[in-house]
């Protein structure tokens, strides 16, 4: 059976098998967590502490006045060691605070009855939300409280979670949907209340059938109305634009939000973490997040305090492979399409971070590339309707305004081009040199 | 706990923009796959013209691949001529030549289409025209007789002093005689070595479009368009021009159909593009065929679309996901 999909894409091999029956293990309360006051998209945290100060699980310990941001808290109880600068999972190094933890465990207990929660006004619920620190769990960490403000005169029709998961290897919201369609379903409730959307709709593809089954038999008593959409297993089915365009057939214009086309999309972890923040108060101070790839030991999906370093997590997962003579791995954030390369194991799992995938073999990746000999393969899987092979070009070769004109900045870097080139072109690298190279332009 | 110190220090993960997983493909198994799909013709041309075709099609590879190579070597640049794609352009050159065409012209033809087909635009990825047809092209014009004296393939075969004898398109072109579709297809016919048996380059062609390496928008737009617009000529006077079926199984329409306008590096990357270019090859085919000064037009008609593919690229863009309107965007565009 064809399920519903968007044009272009690419079918890369998912390597679910590693962990998606493997149920969520509960990670061991890390000794120390390093907090980065920048877990999201927009201005970063200023700390709300001191260095010897004793703090609480679920502390507020950095926030910001602006519009787009999003709070931190501390992930467990104990004292602040030092606020310095730390490698984040992100590339660069970022101010964090390092809490070394005194090994208590604070119980959360509700303190609002469901019917409270569903009869919270708008207004209400997104000051929750925002304290409560929330981000797009699914990778992007865009303040979801922002996304709950339609804007003066739109109209939310349908609010959609995102339960794609289109990134080979990762399975945390294929466990969160498994484990808890509940917490899903009242989080898609109360967002729809928020935004005021008639319509609720999950996305999943069709390669989770326990989650899917899961969520249709929780939706029953929650939420009768709710439409669970099947769609094709296919990459970058779980990018936002390609998940409305397969579920509504609308286009998000370039440079414009789902919003304008009266959709509001979240991850469905981020669902479930709206659910706990208004039932138990509780911020976001831990997540799903999977370890896996070819060299993981025992991979696994792990509920992971927020600051718990790579390393320490990696361990909990049987430590990585033994390298045999010549091969080499390669340490994601993420997973392989989209994840982001470590230099070290130090960093920490963030909000975003929904999985570990450590690659190995004898060449995780081709070091040279060839001439492109114009197949057109990336130009016939771009979800995007992009010429990849040209705005690559052009961003490598720094010719700005060519970028520009032909819509370089519309990339969303999903990868596809890059996986098809048969002269392995880093096309995604190349036009992200062209987006710096705009950037820097117009500053100048 | 496992938290090995050798990766902590770092010195073992490798660091690279994403993706991280890529496809299996690469270009040398391109490559070799089409020179697979060229089995079926290269027998075929063996088996009607024996020792002449095997000494042209060896001839034109080899040399081929030795220009690539001293040319690169020349050029100071690391060498690709065994990436298959200079067999290629040599084994293409080969099956578009009479079977009892002189050894000394196939190695100028071989020479010219690689040294200054391919390689003086810079290599594979670069050329602008089909370095195989720009060699025959190029034949044509210093050996314009030579080039075009066919041998009865049955003659060929038992090595007599063949007499030379009209292709199936001049014979339909000077005399008004039309060959059976049966020889057409299965290749007992006068013709260059691979433009003989329709049979089987269709079937290296399929081959290639099952592993995924050819564009069915190419051969599709060719053939169909020259079926249609030949068709029309033949509905408005069947007893002068040739029937649809005839075009497209005469001459070099079938080889050029799956081998050379299929060429990725010379055909357009837009889809839109590669219908244009398709169609419009096909129309300019039909009319050198039955309007022009020569009786076959597959050459200069891929030739000629070759030329206007940048253009098509630049103006037949995929609609960009989300594009208002696309009105923005059109007006600029400095280059390329």
């Amino acid at each position: 059976m064809k399920h519903k999909t968007f044009t272009r894409g690419i079918h890369p091999s998912y390597n679910k098998g590693y962990t998606a029956d493997k149920a969520t293990q509960k990670a061991r309360l890390p000794e120390r967590v390093i907090i980065p006051l920048s877990q999201h998209i927009g201005a970063p945290c200023l700390a709300l502490v001191k260095r010897g100060e004793a703090v609480v699980e679920g502390q507020k310990i950095g926030d910001v006045e602006s519009f787009i941001a999003a709070p931190v808290h501390a992930s467990i109880s104990g004292v602040v060691k030092e606020i310095a600068l730390h490698p984040h999972p992100g590339g660069s190094k970022v101010l964090s605070v390092v809490i070394d933890g005194d090994g208590e465990e604070k119980t959360w207990n509700p303190i609002r009855e469901d019917s409270e929660i569903f009869a919270m006004k708008a207004d209400e619920v997104r000051k929750c939300v925002r304290e409560a620190g929330l981000v797009g769990l699914g990778g992007a960490s865009f303040p979801t409280y922002v996304k709950f403000m339609p804007p003066k005169g739109g109209k939310v029709e349908a609010a959609i979670l995102n339960g794609c998961e289109c990134e080979p290897f990762l399975t945390a919201d294929d466990r969160i949907m498994t484990e808890h369609p509940d917490k899903v379903l009242k989080g898609l409730k109360v967002i729809m209340a928020a935004v005021g959307a008639s319509k609720g709709i999950v996305g999943v593809e069709d390669n989770k059938p326990a989650a899917i089954a899961a969520l249709k038999s929780a939706a029953v008593d929650i939420l009768p109305d709710v439409e669970i959409v099947l769609l094709e297993t296919k990459y970058p089915q779980g990018a936002e634009k390609m998940l409305i365009e397969a579920i509504l057939k609308r286009e998000v214009p370039v440079g414009k939000l789902p919003l304008d086309v009266g959709v509001v999309v979240n991850n469905v972890g981020t669902a479930a973490a709206v659910y706990d923040a208004l039932c138990l108060g509780k911020p976001v101070i831990e997540r799903i997040v999977t370890v896996s790839g070819s060299g993981i030991n025992t991979p696994g999906n792990f509920m992971v305090r927020v600051g718990t370093p790579f390393f320490e997590l990696i361990g909990q997962a049987g430590g990585l492979a033994t390298l045999p003579e010549g091969e080499e791995r390669e340490v994601l954030n993420g997973g392989p399409m989209m994840g982001i390369a470590q230099r070290n194991l130090f960093a920490p799992v963030i909000k975003g971070t929904s999985g570990i995938t450590v690659l190995a073999g004898k060449r995780v990746k081709p070091r040279e590339h060839n001439a492109c000999i114009r197949c057109a393969s990336c130009v016939s899987v771009c979800p995007m309707g992009l010429m990849p092979y040209k705005i690559a070009d052009m961003g490598r070769l720094e010719m700005v305004d060519d970028f520009k004109s032909w819509s370089g900045l519309a990339c969303i870097e999903c990868g596809c081009c890059s996986f098809v080139c048969p002269a392995r072109r880093p096309l995604v690298q190349w036009i992200r040199v062209g987006k710096i190279k705009v950037r820097e332009t117009a500053r100048s | 706990m496992a938290g090995n110190i050798e990766v902590n220090k770092g010195d073992s993960l490798i660091i690279s923009s994403s993706p991280h997983l890529l496809s299996k493909e690469n270009v040398h198994r391109i490559m070799y796959t089409v020179i697979l799909a060229l089995i079926p013709a290269v027998a075929a041309s063996v088996y009607f013209y024996r020792l002449n075709a095997v000494i042209l099609l060896l001839v034109c590879t080899i040399t081929a691949v030795v220009t690539e190579f001293l040319v690169q070597r020349f050029m100071k640049k690391s060498t690709t001529a065994f990436d298959g794609s200079a067999a290629i352009t040599g084994l293409l050159l080969a099956l578009t030549l009479p079977p009892s065409f002189p050894i000394f012209g196939a190695v100028l033809g071989s020479v010219f289409a690689v040294a200054i087909g391919k390689q003086i635009f810079g290599g594979l990825g670069f050329n602008i025209f089909n370095p195989a047809l720009l060699g025959r092209a190029f034949l044509q014009a210093t050996y314009p007789v030579l080039i075009t004296t066919w041998h009865d393939p049955v003659a060929a075969s038992v090595m007599v002093d063949v007499v030379s004898t009209a292709t199936p398109l001049a014979l339909m072109k000077f005399e008004g005689v039309m060959t059976p579709y049966w020889p057409l297809l299965f290749g007992n016919v006068a013709g260059s070595l691979g433009e003989t048996s329709a049979i089987a380059i269709l079937i290296g062609g399929l081959f290639l479009r099952l592993r995924g390496y050819v564009n069915w928008k190419l051969p599709l737009g060719y053939l169909g368009s020259m079926a249609v617009f030949g068709g029309i000529f033949w509905l408005i006077d069947p007893s002068k021009y040739p029937d649809p079926l005839f075009h497209i199984t005469a001459g070099g329409a079938m080889l050029g159909a799956w081998f050379m306008i299929t060429d990725m590096v010379t055909s357009p990357t837009t889809p839109k593009g590669q219908w244009i270019f398709a169609i419009g090859a096909g129309v300019l085919a039909v009319t050198i065929r039955l309007f022009g000064g020569l009786p076959e037009g597959v050459m200069y008609s891929i030739l000629l679309m070759n030329a206007i593919v940048p253009i098509l690229n630049r103006y037949t863009r995929p609609k960009v996901f989300g594009a208002v309107k696309q009105a923005a965007d059109r007006a600029g565009g400095s280059s390329r």
